[in-house]
């Protein structure tokens, strides 16, 4: 290299220097606190996650406007794991040691979730998990804002059973964890209310898949039989829309055999003509046509954030909304963004929902939250045909499977721990990862 | 919530008493209630709270037998039942262009509309819609169209129930049409299976039944069989056994017909990919990137159309098939033009070069149009399905059947019957010798890749009508299109018909024995195995093409 020095050079060195100097400066009289944003925004999963991308920054904006926290404003780093899953503990760790941001909020798929978690572990920082899940686990970094399926699944069910006197279960599913494991504990449920085995019909197919002739055939015959029947669908991502398509196609109505999803949001809907769906079933905790001021002015601010009217609001949004603002108030409680203070902080943390109600963060780092079945209108929206009475507790060992019935998580001393086996008496009693 | 349960489990059951005397009032007295009357029981509407008040108030107006409320009850399934929030008076809300409130009676519009902020819609969910079904089915079994007769005979077949035999006899007297009274026959048949009418109508039933010869009739059957004695248990385990029996054969038709169903999207696919690899060679991995720009070109068309002349949103596909080939073929060629030529005979460089191309399309249209899917409207004639025997035909798919083997076919003339595809073979048989005698290869080169995409493109228009139209629409579609083209022999478009009609239904027979996921690998496994045996493929190119 030439290492020659000219007057111009060192001229220019000098201003640099100068510039960089100043602005090192200006930063440090606006020290800002770091929030990483860990959504997939290319590859198969950006369809679901670039929407919480935008909501974390949208959410981030409000929280500065009103000042930001601990007098200090807050600052957005945003990675894009490429819907790769190891990738995602490398952003992951990229976030935390690179960026030393105070918490993360992402992930969309239980083995995206799964591939953070060592590192969360290891690094000792705060991961808010927005979207429903299978359940079977509780970790001491992270914080679960999605519903357990206690919160999603099973009430969905006994919304069937009793208020539709259904009789015949098809659980049709996507090939990985969550509809395995969902599917198994409604199974074991379904039978302990007495469903005999020959009345369930489990089903999955690989993701993405398009042709569903043979399946919905089957279910119309499965359903044939005069008894009422109902699929339960776990179907993930894009594999929903053929899925729907060949339902109105072959003329399966909402009265006759209805479907109840739990991964078929508004954001879903939104690339779908919903007239021949209407009357078909979603469970989640939140839905946009939520009927409550606190509601109304999220999705007016949403909309005039986005620029886009016809933007929609789901519910893994609504659990970033929770989980932001938890964390929030845990800072200003702990007074410091210290993983440690912050964890311990959050625990009894209670905030209000979009739905009317307060959902709080439980020992067990799951959320309360209220249920609620909708049917799919035809403007893409769902409206409310029930609800609980009040707010669910997030139980993330089910009672239904019998190697995590015994197991309960409290991360408050003098317990600390995210498997206590209350036969046994010790922690432990199951692996968690 | 459970005191609500039980409410609701009680009015079910009490629903079948006020729907039967719907029945005996609908046909026996044909004098209606008056206009006030079921006027005042529609205000009810506005103080029904919850569900099961709602399903009360149904039922009266049912048992007034006046098929007027009908049009009350069709808006209130519909959803577009509304109460107005000042005086609780029910009305029918219209909002297409513009809002119109209209009578619950008459159906005429009301001067004073207001805006739509002021009426709550009347909430229904499905046990709602089942009761006014069931309500309505009682109401029109004297109405004067066909159809709705028709619907009402389909409605008391589905509930059958001994009490409503009277009934049933009186309108088979009275029927005309032979398809209702066909269908008001086996409603009957399937009630005298439940009453306690004498061994030999039920004897009649169970031969009437059992020559409907589906599932419905199957169930009641079984359902008969289980709980019946002697000769009538004989009897209906028989009519269910030879139900069977042609069950298991139209269930074979129906494999067949899901397999070349899926071997046409296969063929679709796979068809353009043919030419881009199988004719010219280049590992073209954009090629999943050329459908899902003809998917997106389709939903261009059909929003252009939308905001333009809705009227024509039936040729939607009609005018995009052709839009989406321009498109695809132009991006086709730009590639052809731009990148591949550089790239002849180094197959890694050009593998990697169509990835890198595949990632930026992706990543252009999730820019465009967003991550999210957008919604492909499906024309009216691709709706819906028909019977064929015990065989449910959806429109949708038996039109991509006939549009790939149309596509197929084109592509097949213009090879073997025009100039310009004989050049095409020309120039992929021996480059040298059709340079020499005068063909300019790399123009040929270029349109023959472009002719490969714009058949992607308009692929995509298909695809848009069973599945997603998202960015990553392409992905799904190539691995399958590769596979069907080695599979069927390289350098062969009978080959690639024949591999993706025969990989179509290896993979529905497979599927319900071994399921989706398994089958899938099955599939996988065979292809595997059977180019170990013919690497070539299906239908191999013989001679010197080969060493080319």
């Amino acid at each position: 290299m030439n290492l020659k020095l000219t007057r111009r050079g060192v001229l220019a060195a000098a201003l640099a220097g100068s510039i960089s100097f100043t602005a090192g400066a200006a930063f440090a009289q606006e020290e800002t606190i770091k929030v990483g944003v860990l959504h997939s925004l290319s590859g198969t999963m950006a369809i679901s996650e670039t929407t919480l991308k935008d909501t974390m920054l949208f959410l981030i904006d409000e929280q500065n406007k009103k000042g930001g926290v601990l007098g200090k404003k807050l600052e957005a780093v945003v990675v894009d794991p490429a819907s790769d899953w190891p990738l995602f503990a490398e952003k992951a760790r990229e976030l935390i040691s690179a960026n030393k941001v105070a918490a993360v909020f992402g992930c969309w798929t239980s083995v995206s979730r799964k591939s953070v978690l060592p590192v969360f572990e290891e690094l000792n920082n705060i991961l808010f998990y927005p979207v429903q899940y299978e359940g079977e686990e509780s970790q001491r970094n992270v914080f679960y804002t999605g519903a357990a399926p206690n919160q999603q699944a099973i009430p969905a069910v006994d919304y069937l059973m009793n208020e539709e006197g259904v009789e015949r279960w098809v659980l049709a599913g996507t090939d990985y964890v969550y509809p395995q494991t969902t599917n198994k504990i409604l199974a074991a449920y379904l039978e302990a209310k007495g469903v005999a085995k020959e009345d369930i019909m489990v089903n999955y197919t690989p993701f993405g898949h398009s042709d569903w002739q043979t399946i919905v055939t089957d279910i119309k015959n499965f359903g044939s039989t005069g008894k009422k029947t109902a699929v339960v669908s776990t179907i993930n991502g894009d594999a929903n829309v053929p899925f729907y398509k060949e339902l109105a196609n072959q003329g399966i109505k909402a009265e006759d055999i209805p479907v109840v999803a739990f991964s078929v949001g508004e954001e879903e809907l939104a690339g779908l003509d919903t007239a021949p769906l209407v009357g078909h079933l979603t469970a989640w905790n939140y839905f946009q046509s939520v009927d409550t001021p606190e509601n109304a002015d999220f999705i007016a601010k949403w909309k005039a954030y986005i620029k886009n009217d016809k933007r929609v609001t789901n519910d893994p949004m609504e659990a970033h909304y929770i989980g932001f603002n938890m964390w929030v108030k845990a800072v200003e409680k702990a007074g410091t963004t210290d993983p440690d203070a912050v964890i311990d902080a959050l625990v009894g943390v209670s905030v209000p929902n979009l739905s009317g109600g307060y959902s709080t963060m439980m020992p067990n780092h799951h959320i309360t939250k209220p249920v609620l079945i909708g049917e799919i209108q035809a403007d893409g929206q769902m409206e409310t045909v029930w609800e609980t009475p009040g707010v669910v507790v997030g139980d993330e060992w089910s009672d239904y499977l019998a190697d995590s019935k015994d197991l309960i998580a409290d991360w408050r001393a003098p317990m600390n721990c995210g498997n206590f086996n209350t036969a046994s008496g010790k922690c432990g009693g199951k692996a968690t990862n | 919530m459970q005191r609500r349960v039980q409410h609701c489990r009680q009015s079910r059951s009490l629903a079948v008493l006020p729907l039967l005397l719907a029945f005996v009032i609908a046909f026996l007295a044909p004098a209606h209630a008056d206009e006030a009357q079921v006027r005042s029981i529609i205000t009810k509407f506005g103080d029904a709270k919850g569900f099961p008040q709602i399903e009360a108030v149904v039922q009266e107006l049912g048992a007034t037998g006046d098929p007027v409320v009908a049009r009350s009850l069709n808006a209130l399934s519909d959803g577009v039942l509304h109460v107005r929030k000042a005086d609780k008076q029910i009305f029918i809300l219209e909002e297409r262009g513009g809002l119109r409130v209209l009578d619950p009676l008459s159906g005429e519009a009301v001067a004073d509309a207001g805006v739509a902020r002021d009426y709550t819609k009347i909430r229904v969910n499905n046990g709602l819609r089942r009761t006014i079904r069931g309500v309505l089915g009682s109401l029109t079994l004297s109405a004067s169209d066909p159809n709705a007769r028709m619907r009402a005979a389909d409605t008391l077949f589905q509930t059958p129930d001994p009490d409503a035999i009277e009934t049933l006899d009186g309108a088979i007297a009275g029927e005309s049409v032979p398809a209702v009274k066909m269908r008001l026959q086996q409603a009957r048949a399937a009630a005298v299976l439940q009453s306690d009418l004498p061994d030999a109508q039920k004897e009649e039933a169970i031969a009437l039944l059992g020559g409907m010869g589906d599932r419905a009739a199957l169930s009641l059957l079984n359902g008969f069989a289980a709980n019946a004695q002697g000769d009538l248990k004989s009897a209906a385990e028989g009519a269910a056994d030879r139900i069977n029996t042609t069950l298991a054969a139209w269930d074979m038709a129906q494999n067949v017909w899901f397999g070349l169903s899926l071997g046409s999207v296969l063929l679709l696919a796979a068809i353009g990919l043919a030419i881009t690899f199988g004719v010219m060679g280049v590992i073209n991995m954009a090629h999943g990137e050329m459908v899902m720009l003809g998917a997106y070109t389709t939903f261009a068309v059909q929003e252009a159309i939308r905001a333009g002349a809705p009227g024509l949103f039936d040729w939607s596909l009609l005018i995009a098939a052709p839009t989406a080939f321009l498109v695809a073929g132009a991006v086709g060629l730009a590639m052809e033009r731009g990148i591949i030529r550089f790239l002849y005979g180094r197959p890694l460089e050009t593998l990697l070069a169509t990835w890198g191309v595949s990632l930026i399309l992706q990543q252009a249209v999730r820019t465009i149009f967003g991550p999210n899917n957008r919604e492909v409207g499906n024309p009216s004639w691709m709706s819906g399905s028909f019977e064929l025997g015990q065989l449910a035909i959806t429109w949708n798919r038996l039109w991509i059947v006939v549009f790939a083997l149309a596509v197929f076919a084109v592509l097949l003339f213009v090879f073997n019957r025009t100039s310009w595809g004989l050049h095409m073979r020309a120039v992929t048989q021996n480059r040298r010798m059709a340079a020499s005698m005068g063909i300019r290869t790399p123009w040929v080169d270029a349109f023959t890749f472009a002719l490969g995409s714009g058949i992607a493109g308009i692929a995509g228009v298909a695809l848009s009508q069973i599945g997603n139209v998202s960015p990553n629409l392409g992905q799904s579609y190539i691995i399958d299109s590769f596979m069907v083209v080695v599979f069927g022999g390289v350098g062969n478009l009978w080959g690639t018909l024949v591999g993706a009609m025969s990989l179509g239904v290896l993979n529905k027979f497979l599927e319900p024995y071994a399921g989706a996921v398994l089958g899938k690998i099955l599939v996988l496994v065979l292809i595997i195995l059977f180019i170990q045996k013919r690497p070539r493929g299906l239908f191999a190119l013989k001679g010197r093409a080969v060493e080319a």
